[in-house]
């Protein structure tokens, strides 16, 4: 326990400083998608630099989840352009394939795959996808499930384990392929109250460490803990962006002010 | 602060110690008294049973055991009247029933197979033994090329033509060949019935339906009668081969739509973390997507797989005589003819044919406890 925090804030010194000013992560411009006739992402533009933390808000269907699964084609755009790593997606398998290596996704469900123990599901992209050694993957993979600390459930199924700590495992499976950018979906929202706080302790120390992180969440704390900017989404389009106080004690679009009623007690 | 009625307050202030649970009302009585002797219903229906197994069982062990005929040779030993099972007669012609007309000087050969089969399946059956890749390796692909080398007779080998093949050799020829092509291929008709690519998944759907829509003995007569009408002049292609090829395509059908359940039971969410992870569309469906579905699909597979391998006795009708179809063959052997001896043949092939689907059974109801790793909630 003690070990990592402090890793945390040796290895990232004046962590919210590390925003690049000049280096693109991700770049959405102009992009649209439409599920059959429905309109789900509207005119979406959206320039992430290297290092920042945003979080993503919104009511349910706003079509924020289909915004960042976007950005890993785990939902093809119709429209508009999408640049991740300097890679721009398109049907290539090769340059999709590219993006993935380079961005890890932790889903709402956690998705660990329950015929595999934890290790092996911190191993097997490592192993397959970056071509390593069983031996280096599984250190690699010891050295997450530490960091997120878990390491002595590493022969364990997921089945076996709690809520929280799947999630964790999950951060740690990412973790492993080594990416320059997370993606989180709503990471929290299927886990007992008790648990959250274990997972959000997790992202935060990777925030510190200056993970481009783009994260789709309903915990406000959270947001002004790390996020260097808030993204509010309605009906497929961006209503407002803002950094995180002027976002929460000064909303400006009427939307905006009424989601954070409904939300803020 | 209003105060609360202190009838309501409550604060735990020792815990309750934890206890182990009572004992189950004891003993072979309270077995009975709670299976058996439940309610009157349930005692008339014990009675019953009872009463029933009873009526069944003496005559059936009378039959195959006191009054059975152990040895002889020929129908005059079995013909008495109350003379139970005509053992003498299957020992008399065990050898046909395993090795069918292959000769006797050859079957050698057959035995040795078999021991080669033996000694490749049960390593690879029993998990905790090493090398399960150079096993499959052998199985798949060093044990068929011995196999059919031995069997057919070459390099020098006397050759021995498939017509002469009989008896529970030409079942499990027809079984094991069955069970290796239909799976994989059965893997891939499932895989191609959920593609995206509209020429893969119509192929797949016409191969599955064509398959499924016609009975397996029509599909052995075309093979034997139609097959060769379509084929040129002189050329001939062997009667247990075409039937090999009609079983196996057949049964991969039922295969395909077997694993394709299993594939629509996985949540869309392990296809997506498999793809955002970067897996290929092949690494992923091997590694993370069929190891899930095959497991929940075993039973399904077991009963295609008891299916098929009962199914090979339909090869009687192209010609061929397997397992039942030399027993049957052997009744009418003057030398043999009793009334004792068609019950007999019937039940010693019904009891081969059981030892090898009940273990297949039994195999895959072990599996599945092995490979449950608890996921569910």
């Amino acid at each position: 326990m003690a070990d990592s925090n402090a890793a945390a804030t040796q290895g990232a010194g004046p962590s919210k400083m590390t925003v690049s000013e000049t280096d693109v992560a991700i770049e959405l411009i102009g992009m649209n998608k439409w599920y059959g006739e429905f309109h789900v992402l509207r005119d979406i533009n959206l320039k992430v630099m290297r290092g920042e933390r945003i979080v993503i808000a919104g009511p349910s269907g706003s079509g924020k989840s289909t915004m960042i699964r976007c950005i890993n084609r785990l939902e093809e755009h119709q429209k508009g352009k999408i640049i991740v790593d300097g890679i721009e997606l398109t049907n290539d398998l090769k340059k999709i394939d590219e993006v993935r290596r380079e961005v890890g996704m932790v889903f709402q469900h956690f998705n660990l795959f329950p015929h595999l123990t934890i290790l092996e599901n911190c191993t097997l992209a490592p192993i397959w996808v970056r071509k390593m050694s069983k031996k280096k993957a599984e250190e690699i993979a010891m050295h997450y499930l530490e960091r997120v600390k878990i390491p002595e459930q590493a022969h364990k199924y997921p089945g076996q384990l709690s809520g929280g700590q799947q999630q964790r495992v999950a951060i740690a499976r990412s973790l492993c392929m080594n990416p320059r950018i997370m993606l989180f979906d709503e990471p929290t929202s299927a886990l007992d109250p008790e648990m959250i706080k274990e997972v959000l302790d997790t992202m935060v120390g990777l925030a510190e460490e200056g993970m481009t992180m783009l994260c789709v969440t309903h915990e406000m704390g959270f947001a002004r803990q790390v996020a260097n900017r808030v993204i509010f989404m309605d009906q497929g389009q961006i209503v407002e962006q803002n950094e995180p106080t002027e976002f929460f004690d000064n909303p400006q679009h009427e939307r905006t002010k009424l989601f954070l009623s409904q939300i803020l007690h | 602060m209003e105060t609360l009625p202190t009838s309501i307050r409550y604060v735990r202030t020792e815990e309750s110690p934890t206890m182990a649970p009572p004992v189950a009302t004891g003993g072979v009585t309270g077995w009975l008294k709670v299976n058996l002797f439940a309610t009157p219903r349930d005692t008339v229906l014990t009675i019953l049973t009872l009463l029933l197994l009873l009526w069944m069982v003496p005559p059936i062990i009378d039959w195959a055991f006191i009054s059975a005929v152990w040895t002889g040779d020929g129908r005059e030993d079995c013909i008495g009247p109350g003379t139970g099972a005509c053992w003498a007669f299957v020992e008399a012609k065990f050898g046909q029933f395993i090795y069918g007309r292959y000769p006797i000087e050859e079957r050698w050969r057959v035995d040795l197979s078999g021991l080669l089969l033996i000694l490749g399946l049960v390593p690879i059956a029993i998990p905790s033994v090493p090398y399960k890749r150079e096993n499959a390796l052998y199985l798949l692909v060093v044990f068929p090329v011995l196999a059919f080398i031995l069997l057919t007779g070459q390099f020098g080998l006397e050759p021995v033509e498939t017509p002469l093949w009989g008896g529970l050799l030409v079942t499990l020829v027809v079984a094991i060949v069955g069970i290796v092509v239909s799976f994989p291929l059965g893997i891939l008709l499932a895989l191609g019935r959920r593609s995206e690519m509209p020429i893969v998944r119509m192929f797949s759907v016409i191969f599955i339906e064509f398959w499924r829509g016609v009975p397996l003995i029509t599909v052995l007569f075309m093979s034997s009668v139609m097959l060769p009408l379509f084929l040129p002049d002189g050329v001939t292609f062997d009667k247990l081969l075409r039937a090999l090829i009609g079983v196996a395509l057949f049964s991969s059908a039922y295969m395909a739509e077997v694993i394709r359940g299993g594939l629509q039971a996985i949540p869309k969410g392990q296809y997506e973390a498999a793809n955002a992870m970067a897996l290929t569309f092949w690494q992923g469906t091997r590694l993370v997507i069929m190891p899930q579905a095959l497991k929940l699909v075993i039973p399904g597979i077991v009963n295609t797989f008891i299916g098929l391998f009962k199914d090979t006795s339909l090869v009687l009708i192209i010609g061929l005589f397997d397992l039942l179809g030399i027993v049957q063959q052997n009744m009418n052997d003057p030398n043999w003819i009793s009334p004792a001896t068609p019950a007999t043949g019937f039940v010693f092939a019904a009891f081969v044919f059981f030892i090898f689907c009940f273990g297949m059974s039994r195999y895959s109801a072990y599996m599945e406890r092995r490979l449950d790793t608890g996921h569910k909630r």
